[in-house]
């Protein structure tokens, strides 16, 4: 029971990657992007689907905050405090997990 | 909840409700879209012999059963008009030798697959190879918490003792586990041991489901109806896990609407959000809906495509909506929160799937039904009659079948 990717605790150390379980898809019927994950679909907002997007287990939270702060032109320390508050809140909700070897 | 993310499944509080965020679209009472999930029962076959299954009393033979093209012609469409996800189950789906076939088929045509499973067919080598071709989720049912009640009620010998080893394959495949347990009068004194068990698979979730009473839980209904204590006792063991489990394991709670004053809203109402597709390809409303004499199901292998068939025939347009409805649900304040409840269960307690749901405390059957039940849960009747394609095999002293 170690290592149970469902509680982790998200930095800008870390390198989030969907679970096998989570699928980010774009629903080409109903015009949204959403999570698909065990008996429910979830419906993220904008700003979730491009972080998620760039969850590939290879990127750290820290080159992610990088990204966002140069595109938006906005306040690093703002953006990396909101980025990691989303992301833990995926990760408790089970549709984040840490890059592992077995992840791809 | 996170602003950042909407739960289907949550939306204005009703946890079965997936239309309200995605299709929201006109009055509730009208609006229906394409399903977000289908339910695929690929077979009726099944090793077990559950006294409780939701498969209807008619079983649908092999030879009659949707070819693996078929099935792969299904699941493309189903694709191509918009369903998310797709559940295999049954009877047992991996009594299907194509299984990963179409596994690996939903896959391709973008579907997010789960299979729904009683485990015991299952090798180490199947499973990896369900998981190499794209499954994205595992849910084994449970009879119990150790084989002597379990293997009873599931009519098969070290039934239990296979799942628990299946459920450990799972989590070492790194697959996403759920346990479904479904509980009766006799087998609720395990529940807090189920929850254990639950927790030392490394499951996901847990589904604590009581019986509905339609086909063979209906046949069964004396030797699985709950006492009133029996329930009382199982929502206060259920609250208790779930606030103490939070964002370990989480738990879902289906009650006995026999004990319930307000009937449940029974498939997110007809036709509405939910259709599953039987071995032989008929396009159902619910999976209890053959029990229902008197209306025309169509087929997918019709002429008719599977959107015109949810949209336009008449099985499912007899029940969708409000319109249909006959008082007291007509003039009811909460028809559209639970669309009159089940149908399936008013046609089999009161002859007309057009009535109240009986379950509902403003329904004139409901006294007598519930007075029923707790007779019933009181005469301590255990005997099963165990289902199979024979019409069912009551049991005996000393062999209970398996």
């Amino acid at each position: 029971m170690t290592g149970r990717s469902r509680n982790i605790r998200v930095s800008e150390a870390s390198r989030p990657v969907l679970p096998r379980h989570a699928k980010l898809k774009f629903d080409e019927t109903r015009q949204v992007w959403v999570i698909l994950a065990p008996e429910r679909v979830l419906a993220p907002d904008e700003i979730a689907v491009e972080v998620l997007q760039l969850c590939d287990g290879v990127r750290s939270v820290a080159k992610m905050v990088d990204e966002l702060a140069e595109k938006y032109t906005a306040d690093r320390a703002a953006i990396s405090a909101d980025v990691v508050a989303m992301l833990q809140d995926l990760a408790d909700k089970g549709f984040l997990t840490e890059a592992r070897e077995k992840t791809s | 909840m996170s602003s950042t993310l909407t739960d289907t499944n949550a939306a204005a509080g009703d946890p079965t409700d997936g239309l309200a965020v995605l299709e929201a679209r006109g009055s509730t009472a009208e609006a229906f879209g394409i399903p977000l999930a289908v339910l695929a029962e690929l077979t009726h076959r099944c090793p077990l012999q559950c006294p409780y299954c939701s498969n209807p009393v008619e079983l649908d033979r092999g030879g009659s059963e949707l070819t693996t093209e078929e099935w792969k012609k299904v699941l493309s469409e189903l694709a191509q008009i918009g369903v998310l996800q797709i559940h295999f189950s049954g009877g047992e789906p991996t009594a299907r030798k194509d299984l990963v076939e179409l596994v690996q088929h939903a896959s391709d045509v973008g579907l997010y697959s789960n299979l729904i499973t009683s485990a015991v067919l299952l090798t180490r080598e199947k499973l990896s190879a369900l998981a190499d071709a794209g499954l994205c989720h595992v849910q084994i049912s449970f009879q119990g918490n150790e084989p002597i009640v379990a293997d009873r009620v599931a009519g098969f010998k070290h039934a239990h003792q296979k799942k628990i080893e299946v459920a450990k394959w799972t989590r070492e495949l790194d697959l996403p586990l759920t346990v479904n347990a479904v509980m009766h009068r006799q087998n609720l004194f395990q529940l807090p041991d189920i929850i254990q068990m639950a927790l030392n698979l490394d499951a996901d979730r847990l589904e604590v489901a009581n019986v509905q009473y339609y086909g063979w839980a209906l046949k069964n209904r004396a030797a699985l109806m709950p006492t009133l204590a029996q329930i009382e006792e199982t929502s206060r063991i259920v609250e208790e896990a779930q606030a103490r489990l939070k964002g370990t394991l989480a738990i879902d709670y289906v009650v006995p609407d026999y004990y319930a004053l307000r009937p449940k809203k029974c498939m997110g109402g007809w036709g509405r959000q939910f259709f599953n597709i039987s071995p032989a390809g008929k396009v159902l409303p619910c999976h209890a809906a053959e029990s229902i004499t008197g209306l025309e199901f169509e087929s997918v292998r019709s002429n008719h495509s599977i959107a015109w068939i949810w949209q336009n025939s008449e099985a499912f347009n007899r029940y969708r909506g409000t319109g249909w409805m006959p008082e007291p649900c007509q003039s009811c304040e909460f028809k559209e929160i639970d669309f009159g409840g089940c149908r399936c269960q008013a046609f089999a307690l009161t002859g007309d799937a057009g009535n109240t749901d009986p379950a509902c405390t403003l329904s004139p059957m409901h006294e007598r039904i519930f007075k029923q039940a707790e007779l019933e849960a009181a005469a301590e009747n255990n005997r099963f009659i165990y289902r199979n394609f024979a019409g069912g095999t009551p049991e005996t002293d000393g062999s209970h079948g398996a």
